[in-house]
């Protein structure tokens, strides 16, 4: 049945329950001296009395500290949350509801790589099955790490690159117009430590343009034409 | 003022109406389950939906739509009915049909609403989704399965109680409903979210499996836990109190009800005197009424008589004693059990003159030595409100954490006499500048330094009084208006060395003071009175008997009598009489009636229900000083304040899990 696929991917998104160890481990979480700066910069950036608003900008600069510290992509442990809470001078709780609401939060631990493989119609019609089932030979599953820490992986909703489908994010990085191949040669260079060539896949194509001739809109390619009347 | 069309009927509403209300005021019931007329506007749950012209052609949300001029409303086409249909199938697609075994079955806003406005039937025949139950302390009940995120105890938390400790977490259709990490709702006035939770999701949890609300007789009274009186209702069976709800009252209590004042009826049926004692040989024993008259009548104690009234006694009980004393004799009266001696002579001067409505509208607020949030914390609510309005708060008296901005001028009571510039400045300035003192201010002399206060800084004007004194004790008011006042206070009747003292109920006195007297303890719980009483009259609680409270700001309210007193225990006033005729004196009444008409002709005020008239604030006492550090409060633990409170398991948990950090194993269920 659809919906109970639906209900387990999201009973995955969970916060990672708090524990001594946790505690232990990020209980002194603090902003690093460079972070520190970026912070301030951001509070400032909103009106005197709504400094609460900067709890996004700094949630996210919080979890790439903690990314940077772990090499991955980085994660939210309640202590971090509760030092933002802190910073801001706001209750706790209106800092979890953000996290737990946007789904560019992690709020359990998460790989080396996070892969949001796209499935929803346009890139389904253009071949994600096969993306995904790249994914799931190297071990990758829903909510869960591999072995060797590397991957975590997420099947998403549309992430706008419908024009360059199938599309998959990798941290902060879209790699589009991909075949099954292309997406074994990016995992394997991401695992080699390289950067992999971002956005569109397909040799000659830049961004979205149309790849190859254009195949539509062709009266309008020099100048401006009505095409009402042709409807 | 729009003028606008209700199904076709036209009426003229207030500026800055919604269409909810403009519906309401033309007579249709609406449908809402997020709506809540004290919280703000969330406009989540879309059972409000009505048809508006001119506007898009379809369903509007009327509780977040404004009311304008010209608006065509209709309540009752074909649309609505569909959107109202459609919108309980959603909202029913996730709720559980657990009915037969939810508290909140009978009372439950979604099932009277899902009867009146939904489809007969489901539709749905995927499988539901299940949330797992939050932890929210001992009072509370969760089960989250039953959530429809109206998000009502969200709103509640952070807008009135000003504890934001309830979020929704998560999104969509994973939205769950929880406090931080489930830790249990500390905050004194938690089970009001039980109230506004439309559905089964938050209930009582000493209440669990109690009974349905149609069982239940329902009985107007008034809240004995604090000297607010707060509105109530008494919900009981048999001769059982079961539970305490909040009735609205604007001028009192809003809707709200403390925890204290809600879980304190768990004590009624425990550790109560439900028959005489006697004390033979050092050792307290049952007796019969008869043998504790005699034991009475045997000491002869001419006009040697004292009474020391509770501070949860209605005011007939007090006037009855009172009667009983003078016709012995003595008017040897005092209330204020712990020793305090504030003068009385104007009773303008110790009571609450804003009102509790009106301190909303105060600019400027001091408060010397109340810690208001465990001494009145509905007032804290009151409070919270004029500091949104943009009211500046300071405080004189060690820490406490207000729920609004305050700032702590330290513990030294003598700021008052000279309060540093920047803040006497605001005080100058304010258009309703108020003072609040409490017991732990008056104490050191800031009620008469507070009447300085008032004439300084004019604090009595057009249509404003200032001055005000904040009680603990419901019985206070009453008391002080019925004579309950030595000068000297309690140290008086103790010099006296009366051969007979009479607790009403008295459980906050030193009783070491009177090892000479012969204490007969009229009361209702096995509390600190009774320990040290020769004679035990086993009394009524305030649930058991018909009563007159006075609240701390003047106004005189009502209470009825739900149940029986529980075995041989009678009304306090019947007790009294009785005594009496032991005594062979004649105090003048024979019947309740009697005895409230006779209380009324003695002191008028009594007698209407509503604020009683003090006069005008007398002058401040020559070179009146507070003087001397407050060095705390008197209320060390807010859940164990009163006999009952003591008596209630609930309040126990709550003071030892929710005060003291005890940790309590869930039982497996």
């Amino acid at each position: 049945m659809l919906s109970s696929g639906v209900y387990s991917l999201m009973a995955d998104r969970y916060i990672e329950p708090d524990t001594p160890e946790l505690r232990a481990r990020w209980g002194a979480f603090a902003w690093t001296a460079e972070n520190a700066e970026k912070a301030k910069e951001i509070v400032a950036r909103y009106p005197e009395g709504r400094q609460r608003s900067a709890v996004m900008p700094l949630l996210d600069l919080a979890q790439r500290q903690v990314g940077a510290e772990l090499n991955t992509q980085g994660w939210l442990p309640i202590p971090v949350m509760e030092y933002v809470a802190a910073y801001l001078s706001m209750p706790i709780i209106r800092v979890v509801e953000v996290a737990t609401f946007y789904t560019m939060y992690n709020i359990a631990p998460i790989g080396r790589f996070h892969v949001q493989v796209c499935g929803t119609t346009p890139c389904m019609l253009r071949g994600s099955d096969d993306i995904i089932a790249a994914c799931k030979k190297r071990g990758m599953k829903a909510g869960h790490i591999t072995d060797d820490g590397l991957w975590s992986f997420t099947e998403v909703e549309c992430m706008g690159n419908c024009a360059s489908a199938p599309m998959v994010q990798i941290n902060d990085d879209n790699y589009e117009d991909l075949t099954p191949a292309d997406m074994e040669r990016i995992l394997d260079e991401l695992a080699a430590g390289k950067q992999p060539k971002t956005g569109t896949q397909l040799p000659g194509r830049h961004t979205v343009e149309p790849a190859g001739a254009l195949s539509n809109l062709t009266a309008m390619v020099g100048e401006n034409h009505d095409y009402r009347g042709e409807w | 003022m729009p003028k606008l069309k209700v199904d076709g009927v036209e009426l003229e509403v207030p500026t800055g109406a919604t269409v909810l209300q403009a519906c309401e005021l033309a007579g249709k019931e609406i449908p809402r389950f997020c709506y809540h007329e004290r919280l703000s506007i969330a406009g989540n749950c879309r059972m409000c939906l009505v048809e508006v012209k001119p506007g898009p052609p379809k369903p509007q949300a009327s509780c977040a739509l404004p009311a304008a001029e010209g608006q065509e409303i209709r309540t009752d086409s074909e649309m609505v009915k569909k959107a109202r249909e459609g919108v309980m199938e959603f909202l029913l697609i996730n709720h559980p049909l657990d009915c037969p075994i939810c508290d909140q079955g009978g009372e439950c806003d979604l099932q009277d609403q899902s009867v009146a406005y939904g489809r007969g039937g489901s539709r749905y025949h995927e499988s539901k989704r299940a949330v797992t139950e939050k932890y929210m302390g001992p009072l509370i009940k969760t089960v989250m399965t039953r959530c429809i995120h109206c998000t009502r105890c969200v709103r509640f938390s952070e807008e009135i109680a000003g504890v934001d400790e309830i979020g929704a977490l998560y999104r969509g259709e994973s939205t769950q409903i929880s406090t931080y990490l489930e830790h249990a709702a500390k905050h004194e006035l938690s089970a009001n979210v039980i109230d506004l939770c439309p559905v089964g999701a938050l209930t009582s949890r000493p209440y669990a499996f109690e009974a349905r609300p149609w069982e239940l007789k329902k009985t107007l009274s008034i809240d004995v836990s604090d000297a607010v009186g707060a509105n109530i209702r008494l919900d009981s069976r048999g001769r059982e109190v079961l539970r305490a709800l909040p009735r609205v009252n604007d001028d009192v209590n809003e809707e709200w009800l403390s925890d204290r004042g809600r879980y304190m009826v768990d004590g009624l049926t425990r550790r109560r005197l439900d028959k005489p004692w006697l004390r033979r040989d050092g050792k307290l024993q049952a007796a019969s009424w008869a043998e504790a008259f005699d034991a009475i009548a045997r000491i002869n104690p001419g006009s040697s008589v004292a009474v020391i009234a509770g501070d949860q006694v209605d005011c007939e009980t007090m006037f009855a004693a009172k009667k009983l004393a003078g016709a012995l004799g003595s008017s040897l009266l005092e209330g204020r059990q712990t020793g305090m001696a504030y003068d009385t002579s104007s009773l303008a001067a110790v009571n609450f003159n804003s009102t509790l409505a009106g301190i909303e509208d105060a600019d400027a607020i001091l408060i010397v030595g109340s810690q208001i949030r465990d001494e009145a914390p509905l007032l804290n609510v009151r409070l919270r409100k004029a500091v949104k309005k943009g009211a500046k708060v300071f405080i004189i008296g060690p820490a406490w954490e207000p729920t609004y901005p305050a700032t702590f001028l330290g513990d030294d009571a003598a700021t008052l006499n000279a309060l540093p510039a920047d803040v006497a400045d605001v005080f100058a300035k304010a258009a309703k500048p108020a003072i609040i003192i409490g017991a732990a201010g008056i104490v050191k002399g800031a009620r008469e330094a507070g009447l300085a206060f008032a004439e300084k800084f004019n604090l009595v004007r057009e249509g404003w009084n200032g001055f005000n004194v904040v009680h603990m004790a419901a019985a206070r008011m009453g008391g002080l208006m019925l004579g309950y006042a030595q000068k000297g206070g309690l140290a008086d009747i103790v010099a006296a060395k009366p051969k007979l003292v009479i607790s009403l109920g008295a459980d906050e006195v030193d009783w070491t003071q009177f090892a000479g007297s012969m204490i007969v303890h009229i009361g209702h719980h096995g509390d600190k009175a009774a320990h040290v009483a020769d004679v035990i009259l086993p009394g009524a609680a305030y649930s058991e008997k018909d009563g007159t409270y006075v609240n701390t700001e003047g106004r005189v309210q009502y209470a009825e009598k739900a149940v029986f007193a529980p075995g041989d225990a009678r009304e306090d006033w019947s007790v009294l009489r009785a005594m009496a005729d032991a005594l062979k004196v004649s105090v003048g009444f024979d019947s309740f009636d009697e005895l409230r008409i006779a209380m009324i002709a003695d002191v008028p005020a009594l007698g209407a229900e509503g604020l009683a008239d003090y006069g005008a604030l007398p002058a401040a006492p020559a070179g009146a000083k507070a003087e001397g550090v407050i060095a705390g409060y008197p209320i060390k633990d807010r859940y164990l304040t009163n006999a009952i409170c003591r008596a209630s398991p609930t309040l126990q948990r709550c003071s030892a899990e929710l005060l003291h950090g005890e940790s309590f194993a869930e039982a497996a269920e």
